[in-house]
């Protein structure tokens, strides 16, 4: 079950600059802290975020292990054409997460 | 002259106990948030920025689904729980006939799943719980805690004051000796809080994570070099009992951000 919440504005003017805001629950593990056992805990963090616009990349980030659980992205765009926002978080295994959001341009 | 002013002592010094058996009065009484920084606020101003939300939305997938042998969600007997949950979560924690002893959100959770669900109780803190908890509890965001009338949680309710007057740990400290007697004073880094448990299960920045009020009571507990009771212990539910009484006014703001 992705947990994920994303908050893109549902209508902008054409040319506006418009701010996406993505944050997903992950638990950011770094892989530096021991367990009850003895034994350090796998690490399991997201690696990259991207933001597609229509299909096509607008925004990317490499996260690392001291970036905070639940990590909370915030970046601006350009409002350019109606469509679909898509998130994509891919973590550590490969495992991808998504998330959408449509906007109008008027 | 000199026995009235004995006498005017004597009165002082009674409802000067008074004051302090009872807590924290009326207009004195501030929530957590208060205390915290303005971006901290902000954070959980924002339910787009608030990291209790991921919960809350989870509990609202977990409300949908079908689980246990008798295969039901908890919207096949509660509904719609924006209607039927509304104000559940400002009377907790209740009395609970079966066992005849207080029951927390949490615990009422899983005695449902057992008896209606008939599926395997869910562990304390986990996201699952931690999630249906804060779902149920942020239908009453925004109203005030009114606490039970009901003489069967009296004693309860005592023990719970007593336990939070009583002084544990390697430390010598009793809940009361930083949140009733130094409240707004600074422990190392940060302001001492009331202690009002407003806005839980919330998100702790130090935790990064999602976490109970028995969670917070177990870490204090441990803060002051003494044995934590066990999650779900009867101990545990009283100081519930007795923390929510003392709030008694103060708005539900689940899920809450505390540093």
């Amino acid at each position: 079950m992705a947990r994920a919440l994303v908050n893109v504005p549902k209508a902008a003017r054409q040319g506006e600059v418009v701010e996406i805001r993505a944050m997903i629950a992950h638990p950011m593990e770094t892989g530096y802290r021991v367990g009850p056992n003895g034994i350090n805990i796998p690490r399991d963090i997201i690696r990259r975020f991207a933001c597609t616009y229509n299909g096509e990349e607008v925004f990317s980030a490499d996260l690392f292990p001291a970036v905070s659980a639940n990590p909370f992205i915030a970046f601006t765009l350009v409002a350019t054409t109606s469509g679909t926002i898509d998130f994509t978080w891919t973590d550590d295994a490969g495992k991808t997460q998504t998330a959408s959001a449509e906007i109008t341009v008027g | 002259m000199r026995a009235l002013w004995g006498l005017v002592g004597i009165i002082a010094a009674v409802v000067c106990s008074m004051a302090i058996a009872a807590g924290i009065e009326g207009s004195a009484k501030r929530s957590g948030f208060d205390f915290m920084t303005p971006e901290t606020q902000a954070l959980q101003a924002d339910d787009m920025s608030n990291p209790g939300m991921l919960w809350v939305l989870q509990g609202e997938q977990l409300w949908q689904q079908s689980e246990g042998r008798a295969d039901v969600a908890c919207a096949g007997c509660h509904g719609d729980a924006s209607q039927t949950m509304r104000g559940v979560a400002t009377r907790y924690p209740a009395f609970d006939e079966a066992t005849g002893r207080p029951i927390d959100l949490a615990g009422r959770i899983n005695s449902c799943r057992g008896e209606r669900q008939q599926a395997e109780p869910l562990t304390p803190e986990s996201d699952a719980l931690l999630a249906l908890t804060a779902y149920v509890t942020h239908q009453s965001r925004g109203m005030p805690i009114t606490p039970a009338i009901d003489a069967r949680l009296a004693p309860f309710r005592d023990n719970g004051r007593r336990l939070f007057q009583s002084r544990i740990g390697q430390l010598d400290l009793s809940c009361a000796s930083c949140h009733d007697d130094n409240w707004g004073k600074r422990l190392g880094g940060s302001v001492m809080p009331q202690a009002h448990p407003t806005g839980y299960p919330l998100y702790r920045l130090e935790w990064q994570t999602v976490g109970s009020l028995q969670r917070r009571l177990r870490n204090c507990m441990i803060g002051v070099r003494a044995e934590p009771f066990a999650f779900g212990a009867p101990e545990l539910v009283d100081l519930e009992l007795h923390l929510m009484e003392r709030a008694r006014g103060l708005r539900v703001e689940t899920p809450a951000v505390r540093p």
